[in-house]
């Protein structure tokens, strides 16, 4: 029965929905979706959304169970255009059952699992798979991203259409650039048929050649290989060429430099088909945090320098660069906060610099993290929410990610005043790869609720 | 002498020390010290380095050189790179000091064949050892180390990040020739983007009150820094000069530096070739003769003599390059002992840490 999700909507998850009804009071409903942001109460029975009423008046009604909401803020559960789950193929760095909860505790309903697994996911045998162990073992929505080229290679076409029936979201080589550009070409033009977008890491290998942090001060004095922001936008630029002459649909991951911002202005303006995503740590560090003070410039070079868990691809940038994100997050120029969540085990990370694996593990601290930026004026709290709701789930083209009736009772619960210090070792995820450690954030995912079913939930604790 | 140095705890958490008065209760209280780069210091702890290494150099020039000073001491040479000349010159120091030296030679490759970096380090630290004195291709690599072993680390140079004791032996050597640095002018020429060298010199003649002006290709420049501008302080080589022209830079002198340009960079299109870099960069007579008059040449080597240095200046008068390799020997016979001498060795007081 559950494999997936093949016909996309509502009805057939609701075989896995709660049969209950939960009514959730008193609480600020933001509901980018239907442009509702006002005290209300939603209401929920048997795993889809009833409405979103002010009758209730703060009372649940009779024969509801009721979660007080007051003083927090009710929102769509999280959709996360870019997840990595690592299973199959690296269970000890993260499973679809860690991986899950770890999206749970972050506010997440509906997370996309990137193909570059092991084996990779480029037939519709290995899509099958991550969803029928996403059914039994996760406690959210995992749709899966299927590879454009055989292999990650870059040199065939993945079996795109296969993939597409088998329930794919879109097309990625992750971490591996599309280097060929006729690839790129035939990739767009063969997934217009399919109405589903490419989705490109921009990254031209030959500019950045070894590099592992971002070009500037802070890698000349650390002696550490730059990688010029150009090697972002120059392929960011091709590929916004590339989707005019297909007139395909383009998603661009992990948008992080002043460039590539640029390009994708004026591709828009020009009418091409693009959307772009941006993740929280490039919203909220510099390349500072490389020295391993939490953002500040230390005096000297320090055996805290180095730190591992601040290699990402793309890398954290500059001050100007990350300024300029979040200015096009706000303007919604940049469409959607994606985490690109990389978690990767101890060995990976605790070496050198340069062999260090990328990525961060992001899930259960991104609300937290970007939503400083609401704290300090740079972006609205609603801009926020629909980032993280109404426009991955327009992406996905998806009958989520709003509280409308008849929709699937996934629902974030976040208190706004609450402060945490960002515990690694606590996390849901199997590891512990995160440069917030010891931070303090405020504001907090308290409660997730996946189809009217609780997945996780902080209130008790508060 | 001064008491250098950083200490560290386990959790990664470092102290600077910046004064150079200090008692033993201090010293025990801070289980590790290392050398890892000279940002560390201060002046005065350079200084003190420097007129440390002055007595060092009398002893190792002795016909018997042996002292007891390191006696029982075990002193690990662990390189994951080739190098002979640091290898050998850290060798001889800490054998004229009468420790026990190891040498360790390691692929950094072999990383990925299994054992990591962390695995060898603990395998070394559990044989008790005194002092590592590391060279490896990755920057950083000497403080990832440090934060995983009670023994004194000292960098012997870490990927194109810091080559501290190189810096140690150029400033004992200028200071010899010309006394006093500061407000000298210390031209240094080359492969200044791949140079952990250029680094730990520059951060070192700048430190002591010298001017220090770069040329090099563009091509070998940080993409941030601009030909004909001043560094800010927020560089970490702020005050540094960057010269338009290499004749700029050399153009009165009193030290000029040359550093190795490697055949990789030629290949890897940094350089159109060798012969050009010799000719638009090289250090020879025409330009030694813009520096000031009896300005010292000096260079870390290995040279390619006739690329970025020409063979007849090189081993010329104004050259001293050779004694650079000779109070190489005496800069790191005090660091071993500023670090691993008996009351000051990173082994004690760290007994009861695990």
């Amino acid at each position: 029965m559950l494999v997936g999700f093949r016909s996309s909507g509502p009805e057939k998850e609701t075989l896995l929905a709660a049969r209950n009804k939960l009514a959730i009071t008193g609480g600020r409903v933001i509901d980018p979706a239907q442009g509702i942001d006002r005290i209300a109460d939603v209401l929920i029975s048997d795993g889809v959304i009833e409405e979103v009423t002010d009758r209730s008046n703060g009372k649940a009604p009779e024969d509801y169970e009721q979660i007080d909401a007051s003083g927090l803020i009710v929102t769509p559960g999280f959709v996360d255009l870019h997840t990595h789950l690592r299973e199959p193929g690296q269970e000890w760095k993260e499973t679809i059952a860690t991986g899950t909860r770890a999206a749970a505790q972050g506010g997440f309903t509906t997370i996309c699992a990137m193909p570059n697994t092991d084996p990779v996911q480029d037939t519709a045998s290995v899509i099958d798979d991550v969803m029928r162990r996403a059914v039994a073992d996760g406690v959210v929505r995992v749709l899966p991203i299927g590879a454009i080229s055989v292999g990650q290679k870059g040199k065939l076409l993945a079996p795109m259409g296969e993939l597409a029936d088998a329930g794919v979201i879109g097309f990625s080589d992750d971490g591996n650039p599309v280097t060929d550009a006729n690839l790129m070409r035939q990739a767009l033009a063969y997934s217009v048929d399919l109405g589903l977008p490419i989705i490109n890491h921009a990254e031209d290998r030959q500019i950045g050649a070894g590099g592992v942090m971002n070009a500037g001060p802070v890698a000349t004095r650390l002696g550490l290989a730059g990688l010029a922001p150009e090697a972002e936008t120059t392929m960011v630029a091709r590929d916004l060429q590339l989707a005019g002459l297909t007139g395909a649909r383009l998603h661009i991951p992990h948008i992080s430099t002043v460039g590539s911002i640029t390009a994708l202005r004026s591709a828009k303006e020009r009418g091409i088909d693009v959307t772009a995503e941006v993740t929280p740590h490039h919203l909220t560090l510099t390349d500072d945090w490389v020295y391993g003070q939490k953002g500040e410039v230390p005096e000297r070079v320090g055996p805290e320098s180095y730190d591992t868990n601040t290699k990402v691809n793309p890398p954290l940038r500059s001050r100007a660069n990350v300024d300029a994100v979040v200015e096009a997050l706000r303007d919604g120029l940049i469409d959607i906060v994606a985490t690109d969540h990389a978690p990767h085990a101890a060995t990976d990370k605790v070496c050198t610099y340069d062999e260090a694996a990328h990525g961060i593990n992001v899930l259960e601290t991104a609300f937290s993290s970007v939503f400083s930026l609401v704290d300090s004026g740079k972006i609205s709290l609603g801009r926020l929410i629909e980032s993280l709701t109404a426009g991955p789930a327009a992406i996905l083209g998806r009958e989520f990610g709003t509280l409308k009736k008849g929709f699937a009772a996934d629902v974030t619960l976040i208190d706004p005043g609450r402060k945490w210090t960002v515990n690694p070792e606590a996390f849901a995820s199997k590891s512990v790869n995160s440069p917030l450690a010891g931070v303090e954030l405020t504001g907090r995912v308290v409660t997730t609720i996946y189809q009217g079913g609780t997945v996780f939930d902080l209130r008790a604790n508060a | 002498m001064a008491k250098p140095l950083t200490t560290s705890t386990r959790t990664g958490r470092t102290v600077t020390r910046t004064g150079t008065a200090t008692n033993q209760a201090d010293m025990m209280a801070e289980p590790r010290r290392h050398l890892l780069d000279l940002d560390d210091l201060a002046a005065s702890e350079i200084e003190g380095l420097l007129n440390s290494a002055e007595g060092m150099r009398e002893i190792a020039g002795r016909d018997i050189r042996k002292t007891p000073a390191l006696r029982g001491k075990t002193i690990i040479t662990l390189f994951f790179e080739n190098s002979t000349r640091t290898r050998v010159s850290f060798e001889q120091a800490g054998k004229i000091l009468g420790a026990d030296v190891i040498n360790v030679t390691a692929s950094a490759s072999s990383v990925s064949k299994g054992e990591s970096l962390l695995n060898t380090v603990k395998t070394l630290q559990a044989m008790q050892i005194d002092a590592l004195v590391v060279r490896h291709p990755h920057s950083g690599a000497p403080y990832f180390i440090a934060n995983h072993t009670d023994a004194a680390v000292i960098n012997a140079g870490d990927g194109t990040h810091a080559h501290p004791t190189q810096a140690l032996l150029d400033l004992f050597t200028v200071r010899k020739h010309i006394g006093d640095l500061a407000g000298k002018k210390i031209a240094i020429v080359g492969d200044i983007l791949y140079s952990r060298v250029a680094r730990s010199d520059i951060i070192a003649f700048q430190k002591m009150g010298a001017e220090v002006v770069v040329s090099c290709p563009n091509t070998l420049l940080p993409d941030e820094w601009e030909p004909g501008s001043t560094l800010g302080d927020e560089t970490g080589f702020g005050g540094l000069q960057l010269a338009r022209t290499v004749d700029e830079a050399v153009e009165g002198a009193d030290v000029v530096m040359a550093l190795r340009i490697q055949q990789e960079r030629q290949d890897a299109g940094h350089l159109p070739s060798l012969r050009e870099y010799s000719e638009r960069w090289g250090i020879n007579a025409r330009r030694m003769a813009m520096a000031k008059e009896g300005a010292l040449l000096m260079h870390p080597g290995p040279m390619n003599e006739g690329v970025e240095i020409a063979s007849d200046v090189a081993h010329g008068a104004q050259s001293v390059i050779e004694e650079q390799v000779r109070n190489g020997v005496a800069v790191r016979m005090a660091v071993l002992y500023a670090l691993c001498a008996p009351g000051r060795s990173s082994r004690n007081g760290a007994g009861n840490e695990k």
